[in-house]
């Protein structure tokens, strides 16, 4: 056989050679082409030699500062996300959910309560609307939390696929988002809190490649165990729950204080 | 109603995702930029730097690379990783500003040829004072001055190639993207490139004597 060409033993040094086992017999009895290679090598080695130096340990913070003034306002608020077309489906249903539960409860408060109960604000019940949606929206998060904390790649198994828990993460992100700046204009800082940290776990979700690898995937349940976000879930979708059953259970107290009241 | 942990705060700022940081940033939270500027930006520059050849500009380069990011962060995809984004538009402008200063350079230097009548160098050329023995130069130190001696012989594209395949590992399809060339034509460069490197720094790396004739029987 020819000795290689330098072309070729570069092709084999880099792993694209299309005839790397041929090369590699050749490369294993020429002395000649060891040596070839050898000195290619050391074209590496002597780019290894060249330093970078070091930026200093604030390098960070300093690029930070000098391009820090030059960045330009985004206008965009917290609102515009929902401009992609997709989250703006997501968000105009859940905006139209949340007025046609708004109108039920205001009709049915009103013909369950009749005039006595007329005081029951609209703030009231706009909130009880919104304590209903939140803990639903709650609820389709935990099981897709749940359903990737608990699979369990095959043994051997390359690639996973996640693409259907990538989607209801992406529009359970919009939902997160609505709900997030609802609570956080309602002043409930405690739920925006917990929304704000189950944002980011279904953004890394959302943000994966629909076929991830075990070590990927791994990664993944790692994020979603790390700050315990699960367990936040769950209990601020119970305390929703208990808070709207006191809620529906208040008026029968109401009725019995006001006879009650009316004894005395 | 159980209190979680306080959001806010740049230490929780810190431990978010660059997805997230992406979001916020979106979302008009400039604080979240500086997640991404400060996680990515001594990668970056050590890209930049072996890609210019000098602080200043390497500096530069890493500046205009989180500007020009920040402007089109609106088009980036989300699912693909902010750090091969960010890799990829700095080596975009570092190739152009080599270009640049290429273009720059010739220019200044062309008067004096045309006076002096110089035939066009070859590239190879450029290398300086390639003679000293291997035992002056044994010192890691001063082969990597002739190492970067022999960088600035190479042609921008020749540079980003090398310094990409090399350096940085990546795949000659995105060498290709960066070069805004196909994939053959960008494995010819880093060949090229290596050919460059091989010729300027044979009286350093290799024994004299020591080249054959390649593609000839054994």
């Amino acid at each position: 056989m020819k000795h290689a060409t330098e072309e070729e033993l570069f092709a084999y040094r880099q792993g694209d050679s299309k005839e790397r086992q041929a090369l590699a017999a050749h490369v294993k009895e020429c002395a000649e082409c060891q040596a070839e290679l050898a000195r290619l090598e050391h074209v590496f080695t002597a780019l290894d030699a060249m330093p970078v130096p070091d930026p200093g340990p604030d390098y960070a913070a300093r690029v930070w500062r000098q391009i820090a003034p030059r960045l330009p306002e985004k206008r965009s608020r917290w609102w515009q996300a929902f401009v992609l077309p997709q989250r703006l489906a997501v968000a105009g249903a859940v905006a139209l959910l949340i007025i046609a539960a708004f109108l039920t409860g205001r009709i049915s408060v009103n013909k369950e309560t009749g005039s006595e109960n007329a005081g029951l604000g609209a703030g009231k019940v706009r909130e009880r609307v919104l304590v209903v949606a939140v803990g639903e929206h709650l609820g389709k998060s935990e099981m897709v939390l749940v359903e990737l904390s608990n699979a369990q790649p095959a043994s051997g198994q390359k690639l996973i696929n996640i693409a259907a828990e990538q989607r209801r993460a992406e529009n359970l992100v919009a939902e997160n988002r609505l709900f997030r700046q609802t609570a956080l204009e309602g002043g409930d800082q405690a739920i925006a809190s917990t929304l704000d940290e189950l944002e980011r776990v279904l953004l890394d979700v959302a943000n994966s490649p629909e076929e991830v690898t075990p070590a990927q995937f791994e990664s993944i349940q790692k994020r979603i165990a790390e700050h315990g976000i699960l367990l936040k879930v769950r209990v601020v979708r119970q305390e929703l729950q208990t808070a709207e059953t006191g809620r529906k259970s208040q008026p029968a107290q109401t009725d019995s204080k006001a006879k009650e009241r009316n004894k005395v | 109603m159980v209190r979680m942990r306080a959001s806010g705060g740049q230490q929780e700022v810190a431990a978010i995702s660059d997805a997230v940081a992406v979001e916020r940033t979106l979302a008009g939270e400039r604080e979240a930029y500086r997640v991404l500027v400060e996680r990515h930006s001594a990668y970056v520059y050590r890209l930049a730097y072996r890609m210019t050849g000098n602080r200043e500009d390497a500096e530069e380069v890493v500046q205009e690379a989180f500007l020009r990011a920040y402007q089109k962060l609106q088009q980036f995809a989300g699912n693909a990783n902010f750090a091969t984004w960010i890799y990829r538009i700095a080596a975009n402008y570092a190739i152009d500003r080599l270009r640049q200063r290429k273009s720059e350079d010739s220019r200044r230097e062309q008067p004096q040829r045309v006076a002096e009548g110089e035939p066009e160098a070859d590239p190879l050329g450029d290398v300086k004072d390639a003679a000293p023995s291997p035992e002056r130069l044994a010192g890691s130190a001063q082969l990597a001055a002739k190492m970067k001696d022999a960088l600035d012989t190479l042609t921008p594209a020749e540079r980003t190639a090398i310094v990409m395949r090399h350096w940085d590992g990546c795949g000659i399809e995105e060498i290709a993207a960066v070069l805004r060339s196909n994939t053959s034509a960008a494995k010819n460069t880093v060949f090229r490139a290596v050919q460059k490197l091989r010729l300027a720094l044979k009286p350093f790396v290799e024994p004299r004597g020591a080249a054959r004739a390649v593609g000839t029987e054994s």
